[in-house]
């Protein structure tokens, strides 16, 4: 019972952490046209500059910092180099975030070095936000904090919710909610609806529909450096940070339908909890059919393949589910467009 | 006249049996000029590596299908065909070890036909990322499956098996070479032929206008499907070749670097032109062998190269040629001479200074503990001191307004050289 949620809590809170990255890659490919290849890139410089401010002026302010320095750097390259390139297609501009990907890694490495740095969480998010003790009589309790009295006695459990983790769902659930009320309740989010669907028109209405790209593109790229704080402290920040999200957003996007926000949230939770509970999860077809009591051949039970655990599998179940989504319903969960 | 409204007149295309001759003395004489061990061994490299990127041309240049997951086809070829000859080795395939490479491209045109199915169902950024997605699945199966992929140490063979045929035994590196000088020729007529046949006009047809192609009645998504086999099965021949030139396969040959390699040095090449792909497979040994041993940066300075390449040249090297050469058709190349120079000059004065900024930065971040000075170019220098630092942006700085001058008159004269140009073929066909 505990083991399920807690697999499912850290598995919210990861689809949460996709959700701040694939949110800011859906809203730059539904305006503009464009995937950004280097979404990823941003967020790891996210990390390190988060790192960097959090160092000299503690955590908090790098929350707020990192996300403006990574935003303007976004709009930055917006306006320097996508902009120029727009008028070639939608393949140029996937490669020019494509080689800016090659470019952040290795500036990354330039200045921060070509090794894991160590990027603590602050002093009041380490240690658990809440712990679920599993008494001997089989209850279960919640303790907020760790728990130390209780977790030392004898035939009882403890399974702790990491307070990193519950502020990664929160400042998610936030940023969800403040990102709702920009796009639907603001001025600046009509116009950024109208940009969507009609850009000529909105043009024409009198707005600077180049500088609404760039802007979008700046608030998307700061989402990922939001994200990148948080997951830079909360995981490990290094170099190959970048890729090992990097190929997973992009599956968020296509499942959840190329260009649509609630699909983008329901395929990041989808494929967070999925991971979490296949990483968690020691079973093998042999040895679930073995507990089924049905007797295998020597054969069958040394397979390779039916030998593997489901948290061998879980790094390549994201791509699996990308190919069944494409088989059974290629526009995505929740997507609108065949394209 | 009915009799001669059948009558086509075919002249014996003169030019291309010069070019296509010139090709394969090329790859003949290529390791009697060059015959140190390290070019023989290039030689092969870009062998491989042309017939790698042609086949990734067919779908990027070709077919306008942007793919990430190139390596895939490659590399299962390279692992299929190294396992074939470890069957030969051990006298349970009797096939010989030149004709090793075509078991890759059967294992690249059977995996593109599986996995190609679900990729090809869709056309541009969706394309991409299923690529992608399929790339990390593929890499991610190869540390899962230790059996067929061989595991961190890969697989590795002897291609000195079974029986020599007139003598010829892949023992030296010399036979490999002409042994893939054959493949890539082979390799290299029959892409170009196929961008000649009835699917290779219609696959142009699909990447300019999909649409029109659908309401003359074909099916896009087919013609996509068979373009990608094709492309997987040359992949595949070049993931064959590379076996037998390595004699080692390891999980590196799927990864998504490579997959990024073929993209990178197929669009700097040029992919709006045939041939493009070939100087990008030549780059692309140039850059992994020599620029890697030359400087550390380098794979900054190729994303760099390439940043510009899609901002200011989207064609890619091969179309820079090709426009010059026009240029020179038309005599107006001693125009602007004066103006490469000066662009020249100081775009190579730019990259010296600002790689010797970047060198000086890398030196401070990974080798601190080898002490202060630098040796750039056969230059110290300190890197802890202000004036090396002062000198080498005053430097890069001082070309780079020259270059930004420099490269505004030049546009200033181009656009009225290719203004005169049109002019000129607009006049010429009213005559």
């Amino acid at each position: 019972m505990e083991f399920f949620i807690i697999s499912m809590l850290n598995g919210v809170s990861y689809g949460l952490l996709l959700f701040m990255l694939s949110s800011g890659l859906t809203l730059i490919f539904s305006m503009m046209g464009v995937l950004n290849f280097a979404h990823a890139s941003f967020y790891m410089v996210g990390a390190y500059v988060g790192y960097t401010v959090s160092k000299h002026i503690g955590f908090w302010p790098a929350l707020v910092v990192a996300p403006l320095v990574v935003g303007a750097l976004g709009a930055l390259f917006e306006r320097l180099t996508l902009r120029k390139v727009h008028k070639f297609g939608h393949v140029p501009e996937l490669l020019v975030t494509f080689g800016l990907s090659y470019i952040v890694l290795e500036l990354v490495q330039l200045v921060w070095g070509r090794t894991a740095v160590e990027f603590p969480p602050p002093q009041a998010l380490r240690g658990p936000a809440f712990t679920l003790v599993h008494h001997a009589n089989d209850s279960l309790e919640l303790v907020w904090g760790a728990a130390q009295a209780a977790c030392g006695a004898e035939g009882v459990l403890c399974s702790p919710f990491p307070a990193t983790r519950g502020f990664m769902m929160l400042v998610a659930v936030l940023m969800l909610v403040a990102l709702w009320l920009l796009l639907t309740r603001t001025r600046i989010g009509l116009v950024i609806q109208a940009a969507l669907t009609h850009p000529e028109m909105v043009e024409s209405l009198g707005h600077n529909v180049p500088r609404v790209f760039m802007l979008v593109f700046g608030a998307g790229t700061a989402l990922a450096g939001l994200a990148g704080v948080i997951g830079g402290s909360t995981f490990v920040t290094e170099p190959a940070m970048a890729a090992t999200v990097g190929s997973v957003i992009f599956v968020v996007v296509v499942v959840g339908g190329m260009g649509s926000l609630p699909g983008a949230f329901l395929a990041s939770l989808l494929i967070g909890v999925i991971q979490t509970f296949a990483v968690g999860l020691d079973h093998s077809f042999v040895s679930l059919v073995q507990q089924m009591g049905v007797p295998l051949s020597e054969g069958l039970a040394s397979n390779p393949v039916l030998r593997l655990t489901l948290s061998q599998v879980a790094p390549i179940l994201p791509y699996l589910f990308l190919v069944l989504i494409l088989i059974f319903r290629p526009k995505g969960l929740l997507g609108t467009r065949e394209g | 006249m009915a009799t001669t409204t059948h009558y086509e007149f075919k002249p014996w295309n003169v030019g291309r049996w010069i070019i296509w001759s010139l090709f394969a003395l090329l790859l003949l004489v290529a390791p009697k000029v060059f015959g140190s061990n390290l070019a023989v061994t290039m030689l092969s490299q870009m062998g491989i590596a042309i017939v790698a990127c042609l086949s990734y041309n067919i779908l990027l240049g070709q077919g306008g299908m942007l793919s990430f997951g190139h390596a895939v086809y490659s590399g299962l070829g390279s692992y299929m065909a190294i396992h074939a000859l470890n069957m030969v080795s051990n006298g349970e395939l009797p096939v010989p070890v030149s004709l090793i490479p075509l078991v890759g491209g059967v294992a690249g045109l059977f995996f593109a036909m599986l996995l190609g199915y679900v990729t090809t169902k869709k056309a541009g950024t969706p394309f991409a990322m299923i690529t992608l997605g399929l790339a990390e699945l593929v890499f991610a199966m190869s540390l899962m499956f230790s059996e067929f992929f061989g595991g961190e140490a890969g697989v590795s063979a002897d291609r000195m098996a079974g029986e020599p045929f007139m003598g010829i035994t892949y023992g030296p590196a010399i036979q490999v070479y002409y042994l893939i000088a054959v493949y890539t020729f082979v390799s290299v007529a029959l892409m170009y032929a196929f961008t000649r046949t009835p699917l290779g006009r219609m696959l142009n047809a699909v990447r300019d206008n999909p649409e029109r192609v659908e309401f003359i009645g074909y099916n896009t998504q087919m013609v996509r499907y068979l373009a990608f086999m094709i492309a997987g099965f040359f992949a595949g021949i070049a993931g064959g070749l590379g076996a037998i030139n390595f004699e080692i396969v390891t999980a590196e040959v799927v990864g998504t670097v490579r997959s990024g390699g073929y993209l990178l040095f197929t669009f700097l090449g040029g992919a709006t032109f045939f041939f493009g792909p070939i100087i990008g497979g030549v780059l692309m040994v140039f850059a992994a062998v020599l620029l890697s041993e030359l400087t550390k940066a380098w794979l900054l300075y190729l994303g760099l190269i390439f940043l510009f390449m899609v901002m200011y040249a989207p064609g890619g090297i091969a179309s820079l040629i090709m426009m010059n050469l026009r240029v020179a058709a038309f005599g107006r190349l001693r125009e602007i001479w004066v103006s490469y120079l000066a662009l020249g000059v100081s775009a190579l004065l730019v990259l010296l200074g600002a790689g010797a900024a970047i060198e000086m930065i890398y030196h401070l971040q990974l080798d601190a503990a080898m002490g202060d000075v630098v040796t750039y170019l056969g230059a110290p220098m300190n890197v802890r001191s202000a004036s090396s630092w002062f000198g080498v942006v005053f430097v890069t700085l001082t070309c780079l307004g020259v270059f930004e001058l420099a490269r505004r008159q030049f546009m200033v004269q181009w656009s009225d050289i290719q203004a005169d140009i049109e002019k000129e073929i607009k006049r010429r066909e009213t005559q």
